[in-house]
């Protein structure tokens, strides 16, 4: 049993970081609890640690989770997640709304911020780690619920809508994943991967396709991908951060894991095609965008089509974990780069707004081409190496047609990502005032230089 | 390694704003890596010298692998001399020519070069299909930003079109090099293994998808008919020295991944679509030639006259694909092929700059703007004259060597062919000769900008009284001309040290 808690600890940290947080923050007056997001930084930190020292290994609580190396670096990118975003937090108005000294409010947003990043999550992590369905089915509910929440904090207009189309999605689809989990376990007998593995045949099919479906929309995949735009352009960019990420890292490696679980249904065909969509459509719907966050939002979901790729070559080639795992590392750190570039900058979210940034901000500037380049695959950036993993596993598991598209695919994208970079560059009008959040240009500055040398630092792994 | 040194110097110049600082220390390093490169050279025999192989990325067989042999040593000292020529040849109050003084825009300038030089050594000497890669992606878009920052005319739309261009050129080559890894058991991306494996020798339509997906990306870069058409635009708007870095090193990336990458590891392939190559590199040379021909700016007729020069290296490289001619012909072709690299590197190069030149002193670069310069302008007039003459062939200077040997040497195997590209050394001897004539000869007639009489300021850097080349843009151009004149007196400076490297090249497409 102590042993089983044990491997539990990261998660426990984060847990106790949360519920620490929200019993401190009560007692902190309104839009003064820094203290909550420092406990939230330490857990987090405290989190990461326990991971990478990992005291157990193996499986534990009876074959239901396990602990290995994709759990463990679930657990790093996700706990590294937390802490940029809490930072990021940190900046006045980071999290929508503008702050009003003339009338403070009651609610404590800062503090439920922290509280709910923290336990999605813990959610993120158990979805990694699940090797049972029903655990995979209540970590969905886990990772996703605590997000709704989190889009509906600034409480406006904008972001109810994208807080009521959040909780439905993740309820719609997180039912129908909780269907899938019974109808296998009508099927199996039982809920553990181990028990699935015997399953063929259309029923088994439909059950996995239904689980499929909870975890393609806590990923912002194609079929299920509908609430990534209206989320991430309705909530502040620190908020969208945090949507696009998390979650996601979760739900990719649990996609993996149920990939490997039943080989005898054709889960790769399913996620090859889902991939597809996801990329082409993501890429598709970007390029007319000229809100930067509903920009971002699609190009989210374009490189879930990418982080794919190695998921459906899992079965074939043992190239797909460090694919996976390393393309996931470098996207989360990428997308927060630019999502940091943007609440930097907090009133200007549309690509007119961005003319002449480098005159103004040079180092910021520099951070945003880093960072959109980086999400192209231009080399010597960590998604480079992500990308370049990724369509080696696809070659050498013998999805080449799968790579060739990706390849179409970041081609296409170097077109939206171009149309941001050149307004940046550009001349532009004199402004009289922009003013820049001083912690989120940080973040951007010294993710983007984490993302140029990140590929270096392989060297060490 | 020498790739590194530019980086090291570009961090340290972050913080600096003195134009002076900057200037200096792009100046001094330039001069260093001249330095670094001929030393280099000099240990240069059979196989690679200065090897340095590290593994990355283990997992997945990447390795940093640098190394130099006889094809990359003379390209990477030629690349050294044309940055140091750039750099010469910005040392004054505005570095890029444009009038822009603001010393951050001078500091980035001078960051981007820096960059630029680092990788452009980085591309010729990485034995690693990833880290090839990644220096030849990361040249595009630091040369993206020189154009787009620094450029003229519509600059930030020829920008655009060259980044999109060479970067989706770029992706497609990495497709081809992905399956070459993962046609070998073990996986991996050294060059050198993949050279030895010959992977893709009995799979034959895998063969020839991956060196068609290799052929198109490199082919973009070169550039080749009929994918040259980024080259002309991004020429023209670039500034001085963009353009000069652009036509003498980055366009040698192309042509050094055939014989780096399609030759040596595709060889089987390559022999099935010499032909191909031939006929493309035939077409380059006379379309280039043709094109150019009909032009009336000074910079976009150099733009084309590369294309058909780099027309002349396809041809060689695909006549070395012709098992059937011999083998000491071929070792002929590959190494003029090479020095054609490294000669057109330098003369395009100084072109270039005195293009730049003119654009600055009288806003243009209309040939038909300017005539009788011999008079006001004599540096000038030497200067042009001497690089025109080279890039046309005449002998004792570089572009006859590379000429005469690529011809030899493909004449034994594509004899119709070698014909018919000779046609386009005529054709680019009379366009070279009628600009020579139409703008140094006759009567003195200048645009009005160059006329003004110019004024005097207080500073480090004058400006120049007469519109005729500064002492700084003199050395710049003369180094290069010089390097070109070396070559063709003695070719023997360069192809010794060539001829071995090019018989393994040989030797490896042959199996």
């Amino acid at each position: 049993m102590t042993r089983d808690l044990l491997a539990l600890a990261p998660e426990a940290l984060l847990a106790l970081g949360a519920v620490l947080g929200l019993a401190v923050g009560t007692w902190l007056p309104p839009g003064r609890e820094g203290a909550v997001r420092g406990i939230g930084v330490v857990a987090a930190l405290a989190a990461g640690v326990v991971a990478v020292a990992a005291p157990v290994a193996g499986p534990a609580f009876g074959g239901t989770f396990a602990v290995d190396g994709a759990t463990a670096a679930v657990r790093v990118i996700v706990a590294g997640a937390v802490v940029v975003t809490l930072v990021l937090a940190g900046d006045p108005s980071a999290l929508g709304g503008t702050p009003d000294r003339a009338s403070p409010t009651s609610a404590r947003v800062d503090t439920a911020f922290a509280v709910l990043l923290q336990l999605s999550a813990v959610g993120a992590m158990l979805l990694g780690g699940a090797t049972d369905l029903l655990l995979l089915a209540s970590a969905v509910l886990l990772a996703g619920l605590p997000l709704a929440a989190l889009a509906g904090l600034a409480r406006d207009g904008r972001s109810t809508e994208a807080a009521l189309k959040y909780f439905l999605s993740s309820a719609l689809f997180g039912l129908l994943a909780l269907a899938g989990t019974t109808l296998l376990l009508g099927l199996a007998g039982a809920t553990a991967y181990p028990a699935l593995a015997g399953l063929t045949g259309p029923a088994p099919a439909v059950g996995i396709v239904l689980v499929l479906a909870g975890l393609l929309m806590t990923a912002g995949a194609v079929p299920a991908h509908f609430w990534v735009p209206d989320a991430v352009d309705g909530t502040s960019p620190v908020t969208g951060a945090v949507l696009t990420t998390t979650a996601k890292v979760g739900a990719l490696v649990a996609l993996w894991r149920l990939a490997l679980a039943v080989p005898g249904v054709p889960v790769p065909l399913l996620l090859a095609i889902v991939a597809v969509g996801s990329m082409s459509l993501g890429n598709l719907a970007a390029f007319a965008q000229t809100s930067l966050r509903r920009l971002l939002a699609y190009s989210t979901v374009s490189q879930v089509g990418y982080l794919l790729v190695p998921v459906v070559v899992a079965r074939e080639t043992a190239l797909a974990l460090p694919a996976l795992l390393g393309y996931l590392a470098a996207y989360v750190v990428t997308n927060l780069a630019v999502f940091a570039v943007l609440a930097a900058r907090p009133q200007a979210l549309e690509i007119g707004d961005q003319r002449g940034l480098a005159r103004r901000h040079p180092g910021l500037a520099v951070a945003l081409a880093v960072g959109l380049l980086g999400l192209v695959g231009t080399p010597p950036t960590v998604v480079f190496a992500g990308k370049l993993a990724g369509f080696t596993a696809a070659l050498d598991g013998g999805w080449a047609w799968l790579a060739g598209v990706a390849v179409l695919n970041s081609i296409a994208s170097l077109f939206y990502y171009l149309r941001w970079i050149a307004p940046v560059f550009s001349a532009g009008d004199p402004v009289l005032r922009d003013p820049v959040a001083p912690r989120a240009r940080a973040v951007a500055v010294v993710l983007s230089a984490v993302s140029l040398v990140g590929t270096v630092a392989a060297v060490v792994s | 390694m020498m790739w590194v040194a530019p980086l090291a110097v570009a961090l340290l110049l972050v913080p600096v704003t003195r134009r002076e600082v900057l200037l200096g220390a792009w100046t001094g390093l330039a001069l260093l890596e001249v330095v670094l490169a001929v030393v280099a050279w000099t240990s240069v025999g059979v196989g690679y010298a200065h090897e340095v192989a590290v593994p990355w990325i283990p997992a997945f067989g990447v390795g940093y692998h640098l190394g130099l042999d006889g094809i990359s040593a003379p390209l990477v000292a030629m690349t050294t001399l044309v940055f140091l020529a750039v750099a010469l040849y910005s040392l004054r109050h505005d570095p890029a020519g444009d009038g822009d003084t603001d010393e951050r825009r001078t500091r980035g300038y001078v960051l981007l070069f820096l960059g630029l030089e680092a990788v452009s050594v980085g591309v010729f000497t990485a034995l690693d299909l990833v880290l090839f890669f990644v220096f030849f992606d990361v040249s595009i878009v630091l040369m993206y930003f020189v154009i787009a920052g620094w450029g003229s005319g519509a600059r930030a739309r020829s920008a655009l079109q060259f980044f999109l261009y060479t970067f989706v050129g770029s992706l497609v080559m990495l497709l081809g090099f992905l399956s070459l890894a993962v046609a070998v058991p073990q996986i991996t991306f050294d060059i050198p293994t993949l050279a030895a494996t010959n992977p893709l020798a009995d799979r034959g339509v895998a063969g020839m998808l991956t060196l068609a997906a290799i052929g198109i990306g490199l082919a973009i870069k070169t550039p080749v008919w009929p994918l040259h058409t980024w080259l002309p635009p991004a020429h023209t708007d670039a500034p001085a020295g963009g353009s000069a870095v652009l036509a003498a090193v980055l366009l040698k990336m192309g042509t050094y991944g055939f014989v780096r990458i399609a030759l040596p590891l595709l060889p089987g392939p390559w022999r099935g679509a010499a032909l191909v190559a031939v006929v493309l590199g035939v077409v380059s040379v006379l379309s280039g030639a043709l094109v150019a021909l009909a032009q009336r700016d000074l910079k976009r007729l150099v733009a084309y006259t590369s294309v058909n020069h780099m027309g002349y290296v396809l041809l060689a490289l695909g006549a070395a694909g012709y098992a059937a001619a011999g083998s000491e012909a071929r070792v002929l072709a590959v190494t003029g092929a090479t020095v054609q690299m490294v000669s057109h590197g330098l003369v395009t190069g100084a072109l270039f700059l005195l293009a730049g030149t003119l654009r600055e002193r009288g806003g243009t670069s209309v040939i038909g703007a300017w005539s009788g310069l011999a008079g006001p302008m004599p540096r000038f007039s030497w200067t042009f004259a001497v690089a025109a003459f080279a890039s046309l062939g005449l002998p004792g200077l570089s572009g006859f060597v590379a000429e005469f040997s690529m011809l030899a040497g493909s004449l034994p195997a594509v004899p119709v062919a070698t014909v018919l590209a000779a046609l386009g050394l005529a054709i680019t001897a009379g366009l070279f000769l009628r600009a020579v004539q139409s703008m140094l000869l006759g009567d003195r007639h200048l645009p009005a900008a160059a006329e003004r009489p110019p004024i005097r300021s207080t500073g480090v850097f004058r400006r120049p009284v007469s519109p005729d080349l500064r002492v700084a843009e003199t050395t710049a151009v003369g180094l290069l001309l010089a390097a070109s004149l070396a070559i063709g007196i003695a070719p023997a400076l360069v192809t010794t040290t060539i001829a071995p490297a090019a018989t393994s090249v040989v030797d490896l497409v042959s199996r």
